[in-house]
């Protein structure tokens, strides 16, 4: 990694408004301002603010866009409708037994060109970016499609919580409000969001209703700041990547590097979704690691994703073994305290036979077994919104 | 703050106290530094400690960190309520939150750790 992190545009507000910064993959980027706690509770309460603009911003754009990325991706992405977002892996069949996962991407296919060329943004993890850019590039055809990797020229804003999309609509005039508000989710749009161009997409990564909202880099102060005063009186806050973590955590979501990795078995961890091994009429689709993938769907992989949740507030990690009557059963692959609930929770992957819902469970926290129960995901799942 | 206060660079404090007992805490920097404490494991009463010898684990929303001793001596006892009240710490981090208190071997080793303006120094550069 180089020794200088890169900075998004909003690093510089981020150091003038408390962030504690840290290199993270490669980025200079805040894990909070004040408290990681605080900062949950106000994306689950009212609005976080979150810069993600670490995360890759890619475009694929061209005549034959559609079916390449149909060629290259587990989730059909050919069916896409304009102004819709799908979750995908990105494979390469370049791993140990022709499977090596990259990463996981949203795709999403974004207002056609004037002439009726499509037009995709893929948005993948900053740890995985050069790679998968690599890759990609790697399989480019010679004619039909460009592929541009925007991640500097532009700033990904992320707008979550209950109070989020409101807040961003008073920004917007009329027909961009109402457009944004009747967004579905996995839905995205073109609008301008405080006087500048943007793309809106009603995703996120907390578990909460919400937008991403990409703009141009050198509008990303002005866009930041405007949402941030408009939300300030509703209970916004700025929230670093420690509250982006303990959010994606009660809210189930895999993050790669810790529940899914190069060589994970998708429906092992509740990633099947994510995998379209046939096309709509049935028929195989082609994609790199395919053949793999159906081998693992027809051999159901030993050790399964689960949710831990302890009675104490003491956080498992990464690594910590999961036993049952003292035996290995599994390891810890994210866990921390969850502070919507007040307790520590856990996702691990464990054997099958101590998968099911209420199985007691000790965790081995610093060598101390800590009692633990096998739980549902999400741990956390918000209520429906008011209407 | 009293002027007897000492601190290691491990970000305890010590203070003496009537009786050859020392207090033991950790500093404002270091609870400032941790924030969202969730956890606290205080050692046993009786037990035996080397300088630098782990006494307990504090945890964060982030990570764990160990409390060390700051001298060698005996634990004579622990903020038993601590646990319990994390937010304490940050509240009166040299008064109500302290975490044991320490009969040390040596009064003097308390003599080679750093004083308020040194430890300022350590922790602002």
């Amino acid at each position: 990694m180089s020794s200088t992190p890169l900075r998004t545009p909003l690093a510089t507000w981020h150091e003038t408004h408390g962030g504690r910064m840290v290199d993270f993959a490669g980025w200079w980027m805040p894990v909070q301002y004040a408290s990681i706690v605080d900062e949950h509770l106000a994306t689950r309460q009212a609005i976080g603010l979150f810069d993600v603009s670490h995360m890759g911003r890619l475009t694929v754009e061209g005549p034959a866009s559609l079916a390449w990325l149909e060629s290259l991706l587990t989730r059909r992405v050919a069916d896409l409708a304009v102004g819709q977002a799908r979750y995908t892996l990105v494979t390469s069949d370049e791993g140990p037994d022709g499977l090596a996962i990259l990463d996981d991407a949203l795709v999403t296919r974004e207002a056609d060109a004037p002439d009726g060329t499509p037009r995709l943004a893929m948005v993948v993890n900053a740890s995985n970016r050069d790679r998968v850019v690599a890759w990609l590039r790697s399989q480019l055809p010679a004619v039909g499609v460009s592929l541009a990797d925007r991640t500097a020229e532009t700033a990904m804003i992320a707008v979550q919580g209950p109070l989020a999309v409101a807040t961003v609509c008073v920004l917007c005039g009329d027909d961009d409000a109402g457009r944004i508000s009747g967004l579905g989710t996995y839905r995205a749009t073109r609008a301008v969001v405080a006087g500048q161009p943007a793309a809106v997409s009603r995703t996120g990564y907390t578990g909460e209703d919400g937008v991403e909202v990409v703009v141009a880099a050198d509008a990303a102060e002005a866009v930041w700041q405007a949402i941030h005063d408009a939300g300030r009186p509703r209970g916004l806050k700025p929230c670093g990547l420690g509250a982006r973590d303990t959010l994606r955590l009660e809210a189930g979501m895999p993050l790669y590097g810790h529940e899914l990795l190069a060589d994970s078995d998708p429906f092992a961890i509740g990633l099947g979704l994510a995998v379209n091994l046939d096309d709509a009429a049935a028929r195989p689709r082609r994609f790199p690691g395919r053949d793999a993938l159906a081998a693992m769907k027809r051999s159901p992989a030993p050790r399964v994703r689960v949710g831990l949740a302890f009675d104490s507030r003491r956080a498992a990690r990464e690594g910590s073994p999961v036993v049952a009557v003292g035996l290995p059963v599994g390891t810890v692959t994210s866990g921390s305290l969850a502070p919507s609930l007040g307790h520590a929770v856990a996702m691990a992957l464990v054997d099958r036979a101590v998968a099911a819902a209420d199985t007691p469970l000790d965790v081995l926290i610093r060598e101390a077994a800590q009692p633990a129960k096998v739980v549902p995901l999400p741990f956390f799942k918000r209520r429906a919104p008011q209407t | 703050m009293a002027a007897d206060m000492k601190f290691a660079k491990t970000h305890e404090w010590i203070r003496p106290e009537a009786g050859g007992l020392a207090t033991v805490g950790i500093s404002a920097y270091a609870v400032e530094a941790l924030t969202d404490l969730v956890f606290m494991q205080l050692p046993a009463v009786g037990r035996k400690v080397k300088a630098g010898e782990s006494i307990g684990e504090i945890e964060s929303v982030k990570a764990v960190s160990d409390m060390y001793a700051p001298v060698s001596g005996e634990i004579v006892e622990v903020n038993t309520a601590l646990p319990g009240q994390l937010e304490t710490l940050g509240k009166d981090p040299y008064g109500a939150g302290w975490i044991v208190r320490i009969r040390p071997d040596d009064q003097a080793e308390m003599g080679t750790l750093l004083d308020q303006a040194a430890y300022d120094a350590l922790v602002k550069s």
